[in-house]
């Protein structure tokens, strides 16, 4: 009887691995950052076919802009990127320039903008978008508190992300993180250049980015820099590195792995 | 002064063009409307509309007619008498008073409505059909109406009974050519208000349709019929019109374009949903349509690729059609790519142009390629219009500043990279176009900014009295 019982049991797990493992079956798929820290954190880099948020201040908008980027070349890998945004954050933060892009070491070529009216529009955009996976990755950028993107709204973006192989990467400025299903979460500042003379040359984008929130592995905070030329992320040779923070809705996850050893 | 009157007030004697003041004196307790002509052409123009329903050649004859060309149409209604009934009827019904008739020629027909409504001829029985009728249902203005009566020419049949050599030494080449035409001798070509589609399909209700299923299950079927019929020619529509035509007479109008031809029932269908659902002022069926009507206004052959092969190709399809069912919902301005353009000035060094017909180009395009190891030296986001930012004084005249206020916050100023000097393009712009000075800057907090001075110190800026002015300063853009 228990016998029977305990091999219905393992059918049936079998059954909802089976199903779990299709529809995460592009899960698997990490890109590396360049950042080898952040690479740890993240288990080997930034998952493909799922939903990372960045989020950032109003003023900081043009970083977070660079960092989102930034990861939208990582994933693309010569596939196109479409950006989808609100009309209104272009008037915020200005429109995104193709020679600031072709800068970063990035391809214009590729893009497609799509210029959302209003966030709805926006949204429903995005997930059209992100179940097409002729893509590289879909950007959407977004400005404000949305009391549109809800729950639901975001599941439905992870479930179309998951079902094409297609990355999301959301861009909230001036907004403040809510519960959603995303991936990974981050929260961007600007980071001073490398220390030297007032008026020698500074160097490529510094980002401040804090990892806030990420599924599978711990959080944490890094100095990153976008080297244009190799087109990654690094760490910036001439600069202290600040100790991460503890992050404090999460158990350490060094005392995790003793308390599991021990 | 008049300007249109009915039937009541004829009989009084008022005409159009008569004074109101006149009419007043004639008539004391006229009721007058103030004319609206706007309104009335644009109720013209709601009546073509529906006329599109007999023919798609439909035409204006101003300042209040309508020309139909019927030609190859008139079956499909029970006949040119059951047609003309039936637009007669309807319009009626909408409290419309028509005068209509059919005719060989367009200038015979019109000559028709005037005086003898409801007419149909027959080819060559123009000239008999009209020979009975006043000189005045021509219409060939006072002038030439009054000079006709006075030479004793009361009906068209007596001036058709001059030799024309007469009539033309009398009153012109033009009303010579008009008479030739209503008289089934050459025809005026009609200027129909839509270019003829390349392929139309309708269908039509006994029983009006409303709901979504209904119109969405139509408009699918139609599409299968469009795409037979194009796919037996190697056509692909690039722009397509769905037109619902009302029972009540409101005809609304669909168009959807392409990026490129489709050849798939599946997508047009699928486009058009997009659409529908996201139209700004729904689709309002009223008391339902009886007739929708899909034409591929453009159409384009189309080039048969091989796609298993090369996935490139079809990666590049699937992105085509993405942007077509997004510019299908939102509008195809809203979905762009962007293309490099030979100049130094930053706010126009790239076009922004419609994905749908620049997808390709913007694919192949050649962007000027970035110095290595430089770090990059144009801002990630440029505003559209350069803000005004505060300088302080204190600043050496042509250095950057040492702090500004931008957006009320204040910035110290950490870092500076520049200047970079871009004289604007004066072989190309009129009037004086100011150097700009553009700096790199980065702010106590690490945000990176791109400023310019608007102008030379000394050279450029004059105030009212021609002496140098400070220049203005400007935030264009920033870095990552």
């Amino acid at each position: 009887m228990s016998g029977a019982r305990g091999s219905a049991l393992a059918i049936l797990r079998g059954q909802i691995e089976r199903i779990e493992t299709a529809e995460v079956a592009h899960q698997h798929e990490r890109v590396a950052l360049g950042h080898s820290e952040a690479d740890a954190a993240l288990k080997g880099g930034l998952a493909r076919a799922a939903i990372h948020e960045v989020f950032c201040e109003g003023r900081q908008g043009a970083a977070a802009t660079g960092f989102v980027m930034g990861l939208a070349g990582r994933v693309c890998a010569r596939r196109p990127l479409l950006w989808v945004r609100q009309d209104f954050s272009e008037i915020e933060t200005g429109a995104l320039s193709m020679s600031g892009l072709a800068e970063l070491g990035l391809d214009p070529r590729r893009v497609v903008m799509v210029r959302a009216a209003d966030v709805e529009s926006a949204l429903r955009t995005s997930a059209d978008a992100l179940a097409c996976d002729a893509l590289g990755a879909v950007v959407i950028e977004l400005w404000g508190e949305i009391r549109q993107f809800d729950l639901v709204a975001s599941r439905k973006l992870t479930l179309a992300a998951q079902g094409s192989g297609v990355t999301g990467l959301m861009l909230r400025m001036a907004a403040q993180p809510l519960p959603s299903t995303a991936e990974t979460r981050w929260m961007l500042r600007a980071a001073h250049s490398p220390p030297g003379s007032m008026w020698s040359a500074w160097g490529a984008p510094v980002f401040d980015a804090e990892l806030l929130r990420n599924r599978h592995g711990p959080c944490g905070r890094w100095i990153m820099e976008w080297s244009c030329d190799e087109c990654q992320f690094s760490e910036p040779s001439t600069y202290p590195q600040p100790v991460a923070a503890a992050p404090a809705h999460r158990p350490d996850p060094a005392l995790l792995q003793q308390r599991r050893a021990g | 002064m008049i300007h249109a009157l009915d039937e009541a007030a004829e009989r009084l004697g008022l005409y159009i063009g008569q004074p109101l003041a006149n009419a007043r004196a004639m008539c004391p307790d006229l009721k007058v409307f103030d004319a609206d002509t706007v309104a009335d052409a644009k109720t013209l123009s709601d009546i073509a509309d529906w006329c599109d329903r007999f023919t798609p050649l439909v035409a204006f004859d101003a300042p209040h007619g309508l020309f139909l060309d019927i030609t190859g149409c008139a079956h499909l209604f029970g006949g040119e008498a059951a047609l003309l009934r039936t637009l007669v009827r309807a319009l009626g019904r909408q409290g419309f008073a028509v005068s209509a008739a059919i005719a060989g020629t367009s200038v015979c027909a019109r000559t028709l409505t005037r005086q003898a409504s409801g007419t149909i001829v027959a080819d060559g029985g123009e000239a008999e059909a009209i020979s009975g009728l006043p000189v005045s249902a021509l219409g060939a203005g006072e002038a030439i109406t009054t000079g006709l009566r006075r030479a004793g020419l009361k009906t068209i049949g007596d001036v058709a009974s001059r030799e024309p050599h007469e009539i033309t030494a009398r009153f012109g080449a033009r009303f010579s050519t008009l008479l030739a035409h209503a008289l089934g001798q050459g025809d005026a070509p009609i200027n129909p208000r839509k270019p003829l589609p390349d392929y139309i399909v309708e269908k039509r209700f006994a029983e009006p349709i409303a709901t979504d299923t209904m119109i969405a299950m139509t408009l699918s079927r139609l599409a299968d019929t469009l795409v037979t019929s194009m796919e037996k020619q190697g056509k692909g529509a690039r722009r397509l019109e769905a037109a619902f035509f009302r029972t009540d007479g409101v005809v609304r109008a669909i168009t959807i374009e392409t990026g490129r031809p489709v050849t798939r029932s599946a997508v047009i269908d699928r486009l058009f949903r997009e659409r529908l659902d996201a139209l700004a002022d729904p689709l309002d069926p009223g008391f339902g349509f009886d007739m929708v009507r899909l034409s591929a206004s453009r159409t384009e052959i189309v080039v048969q690729e091989q796609r298993d092969l090369d996935a490139h190709v079809h990666d590049n399809d699937e992105l085509a059609a993405l942007i077509d069912r997004i510019a299908a919902r939102i509008g195809g301005k809203r979905v762009v790519v962007h293309l490099p353009q030979e100049t130094h000035i930053p706010e126009s060094a790239v076009l922004v142009a419609s994905a749908q017909h620049h997808l390709t180009s913007a694919m192949q395009a050649e962007w000027p390629a970035r110095t290595e190891s430089e770090p990059p030296l144009r801002p990630l986001r440029l505003f559209d219009k350069p803000e005004p930012i505060k300088v302080p004084f204190a600043t050496v005249p042509d250095g950057p500043p040492h702090q500004f206020t931008w957006r009320r916050a204040l910035h110290a100023v950490v870092r500076v990279e520049g200047p970079e000097r871009i004289a604007m393009e004066w072989w190309r712009q009129d009037g004086k176009q100011l150097t700009r000075d553009y700096f790199r800057i980065e702010d106590a907090e690490g945000l990176r900014f791109w400023i310019f001075r608007d102008g030379l110190y000394e050279g450029e800026v004059f105030d009212g009295d021609g002496k140098p002015a400070s220049p203005g300063w400007y935030v264009h853009g920033l870095f990552a």
